[in-house]
């Protein structure tokens, strides 16, 4: 849709808005549209036998969410917990949230398309599997998460 | 009309009306006369029919109506139930069901006229109705009649001379007859009301008959008839070498005779007369009780026609019995349950804060209110889940009634003679739990009737009663409930077992030798494990027990065998009450806590260091003079132990079936009622942990299965 129509007035770009995480040194991007509900780090219950990016299991009013690190599931070092940290529930179906673990929570951003570059998939890097493309904003980038990848229950472990 | 809105009810409506059908067949394939059935089965086809063609499904709706056309000819007396007939009408049945599943499927029935079974219906009915000859003509024809009067008089199924009560003697003479080569022919003969010579008129017809041939009997008397003490009509029992028709051609011969009708009378008619009745008073009056009972029958009709579903037994007299009650049935949709459900468990949740919040505070006075309103919070939670788990809870009914006729048609099928008794079809179950159980149930069924009875034939030899018996009993023990499925067949050959377990590779003959006769049938719950010597369609594709007790585990119950050589099994299911809400006891391992039910513990042991043993390596006790196997959760659950290895071992002894297990646990914490969570879809992999529960400080627990650490 960039494209300029007749009158020579610009279309207007289909718009999304992304959630700004930190983990480590780098910003990711997830799109809102999936995103529950952001909670503070609370005690998580370890639950024994299970997926090793599982960090265990919250309580979010009354429900039992699984929490999942997103360092582990793509392949960087383990979390480090600290007042920054956070859980954002993501619901990619009905009944079926999940808890993701980030370092921070930065912004809510919008970026239209002429902001977001594809990624050539690497299947040697292993985040390069969780990532639909690169958005850039105000110079800096974000790294726009795939969460169907992310949390898909394909079996990675 | 869109009448897609209704499909959901006309769906189940019509599979309470299929089972109600399936069970007035199965009654009546015991008690052909049973009217109470009959009525029964025509109000549900009839129903059907009208539910079918209001939907549009218009094969369904042929197929009905030609059941309810059988139906109506038996109610009105015309035809009788009989063997093959039930058979079609099982077909049938089993049709309905085939629409009612495509209907489910595709909410289209489906493009099988199954004009088989249409025509089988059809078939019959032409025998029996057809196929009577004059006889049946007759009556059909004096059925209208019978109506037109305003006091019906009281006519016998069949023709009107079949009602003439017949000496010995007569009968006797007639059969000599028969079998003389003669024929013996039953007449009516109808004279024109106008008639004013009635009885000169029948003397001519007796005349111009016994030109033909010999009259044995008639009614009235030829006494009565010559003092012409008769209505308009009169019937006789005649021997000639003469056809029927030569006989009532001659009668009809006469004028201001109306009508003749007549049949010829078979020699077993005839003995049937006799042996139904050694005396001819016996015969009339067995034929009065009859007409008696169709004269009530006909008038509850027409007096209270409407009224008469309700209350034909009052007006029917003693005849029938008290009408069954309907099945009174709440159908609720089972997602508003489930929010229910939701309620109860926060519910629950807020209860358990209100505990820990007292446990921490200091303040007495605040202490004691608080008290007083955790026991009132408590009797409503106990009240509110009681009364919403009565609403969860089904009768086993469901389930279990579909049983009598995958019986009888297995029955057919292997040819072995076998009874299916039923106890405890009341017993209630969680109502997930019920909807899963048919299929294991079935199966137990299906191997007791296949592998379990012996044949026939063989069952004599061994001086047992030649009709095997399979007994379903479901009953309550505490928070289980128990289903048992008992056959009176062969039992288990454990040598078989054995040696097909070797010969399969499952355990080796060292180890088979070492195993109990117990271990060695729950060998044959393992996977694909069949011992039957031949497949067949019934049971045995290898797909077998293995199922049903994965089916049962994964309800949270388990599965075991009973069985002596020569003398049956028992497969004795335990399940527990509900899923949703459960007693557990929660235990302390390192720093974390988890739940494990209640159901599944035996007792609680406080065991010394030094009483525990090894043997092969592993760790064990004795308990009350038997050895049981020690876990330590600890180790399972990959956590450090926190306790002295030299203080007492808190051991709780649990149970899955007959086994025991100790499973080593730092501490105790007590008894709480919990509701359990799924940890959902994406956590994977960890089996001995089977769910959640949120306890009074908002943590997370784990709920430990037992059953998968034995």
């Amino acid at each position: 849709m960039a494209e300029e129509n007749i009158l020579g007035t610009q279309v207007e770009y289909e718009k999304v808005q992304y959630m700004v995480i930190r983990l480590g040194d780098e910003h990711y991007g997830i799109n809102i549209k999936y995103i529950d509900n952001i909670v503070r780090l609370q005690h998580i219950t370890r639950v024994p036998k299970i997926q090793n990016y599982f960090k265990g299991v919250i309580n979010l009013r009354g429900e039992v969410i699984p929490v999942m690190s997103v360092r582990i599931k793509m392949g960087l070092e383990d979390d480090v917990y600290s007042n920054l940290s956070r859980i954002i529930i993501i619901k990619i179906e009905a009944d079926a949230a999940i808890g993701l673990l980030v370092d921070e929570v930065k912004e809510v951003i919008t970026l239209d398309e002429t902001c977001i570059d594809k990624v050539a998939h690497d299947i040697r890097d292993e985040r390069a599997n969780f990532v639909t493309g690169v958005g850039k904003n105000n110079g800096g980038l974000i790294t726009l998460l795939d969460m169907n990848a992310l949390v898909g229950d394909k079996e990675q472990a | 009309m869109d009448v897609s809105q209704y499909l959901e009810i006309f769906i189940d409506e019509t599979k309470e009306h299929i089972q109600s059908l399936s069970d007035q067949l199965m009654i009546l394939e015991q008690e052909p006369e049973n009217e109470d059935c009959v009525n029964e089965i025509f109000r549900a086809a009839h129903s059907l029919k009208g539910m079918a063609g209001t939907m549009g499904y218009k094969r369904m709706q042929n197929l009905t109506h030609d059941m309810e056309n059988a139906f109506t000819e038996i109610r009105g007396g015309n035809m009788k139930v009989t063997g093959p007939l039930i058979d079609v009408l099982f077909q049938a049945l089993d049709a309905l069901e085939q629409y009612l599943t495509n209907i489910q499927e595709t909410s289209d029935e489906g493009t099988n006229d199954n004009e088989n079974i249409i025509k089988a219906i059809n078939d019959i009915m032409n025998d029996q109705l057809g196929g009577g000859g004059a006889e049946k003509k007759e009556e059909a024809k004096a059925a209208p009649e019978k109506k037109e009067e305003a006091a019906p008089k009281a006519e016998a199924a069949q023709g009107k001379w079949s009602s003439i009560s017949l000496e010995e003697a007569q009968s006797h003479v007639m059969s000599q007859a028969i079998a003389a080569g003669q024929h013996v022919y039953g007449l009516t003969v109808y004279v024109q009301e106008s008639c004013i010579l009635k009885a000169a008129r029948a003397f001519l017809v007796f005349k111009a008959i016994e030109e033909l041939g010999e009259i044995v009997v008639s009614d009235p008397s030829s006494q009565d008839i010559e003092d012409e003490k008769f209505e308009f009509d009169f019937s006789l029992y005649v021997v000639s070498d003469k056809s029927l028709d030569q006989v009532i051609a001659a009668a009809k011969g006469v004028s201001e005779i109306e009508n003749v009708t007549g049949a010829e009378i078979q020699a077993d008619e005839l003995g049937h007369i006799d042996s139904g009745s050694s005396s001819s008073t016996d015969a009339s009056e067995h034929t009065e009780k009859k007409q008696t009972a169709s004269v009530a029958v006909s008038n509850a009709e027409s007096s209270d026609d409407k009224k008469a579903e309700n209350k034909p037994a009052a007006s029917g007299g003693a005849k029938k019995p008290a009408k069954a009650v309907a099945n009174r049935t709440v159908r609720v949709d089972i997602e508003k349950l489930d929010d229910l459900m939701n309620l109860v468990s926060e519910l629950i949740i807020a209860k358990n804060s209100l505990v820990s919040a007292t446990n921490s505070a200091s303040d007495g006075d605040r202490n004691q209110a608080v008290n007083e309103q955790i026991e009132y919070l408590e009797s409503v939670t106990t009240n509110l889940h009681e009364s919403v788990m009565k609403v969860r809870m089904v009768p086993i009914e469901s389930v279990v009634q579909k049983f009598p006729r995958m019986i009888r048609d297995l029955q057919k099928k292997l040819d072995k003679k076998m009874e299916l008794y039923m106890s405890g079809e009341e017993t209630e179950l969680d109502r997930t739990v019920v909807d899963e159980i048919g299929d294991p149930l079935m199966h137990l069924l299906r191997n007791s009737a296949d592998h379990g009875l012996e044949p026939n034939d063989v069952r004599i030899q061994r001086g047992k009663p030649e009709v095997g018996s399979i007994i379903l009993n479901a009953y309550q023990d505490g928070n289980n409930v128990i289903i048992e499925v008992k056959d009176d067949g062969n039992g288990i050959d454990v040598e078989k077992v054995k040696a097909k377990a070797i010969e399969r590779g499952t355990i080796t003959s060292e180890q088979a030798e070492a195993m109990s006769d117990k271990e060695i049938v729950d060998l044959l719950f393992l996977p694909s494990f069949s011992t039957a010597k031949q497949v067949t369609d019934v049971s045995g594709r290898g797909v077998g027990l293995d199922v049903v007790k994965s089916k049962i585990e994964a309800l949270g119950g388990d599965v075991s065998v009973k069985t002596k050589l020569g003398e049956g099994s028992t497969f004795t299911i335990r399940l527990p009450l509900t899923l949703a809400i459960i007693q557990a006891l929660m235990v302390v391992v390192g720093d974390e806590k988890y739940a494990i039910a209640l159901g599944s513990i035996d007792t609680i042991e406080d065991v010394p260091a030094a009483d525990i043993k090894l043997v092969q390596t592993k760790e064990v006790m004795q308990l009350r003079g038997s050895v049981i196997p020690l876990i330590r959760l600890s180790k399972e659950l990959d956590m450090e132990s926190k306790k002295d290895p030299n203080d007492n071992l808190v051991v709780v002894v649990v149970k899955k079936g007959d086994n025991q297990a100790g499973v080593i646990v730092d501490d105790l914490i007590g008894q709480q009622e919990i509701v359990i969570k799924s940890l959902g879809k994406y956590i994977s992999g960890s089996k001995i942990i089977s769910g959640a529960t949120i306890l009074g400080d908002g943590e997370v627990a784990l709920i430990v299965d037992t059953n998968v650490l034995l």
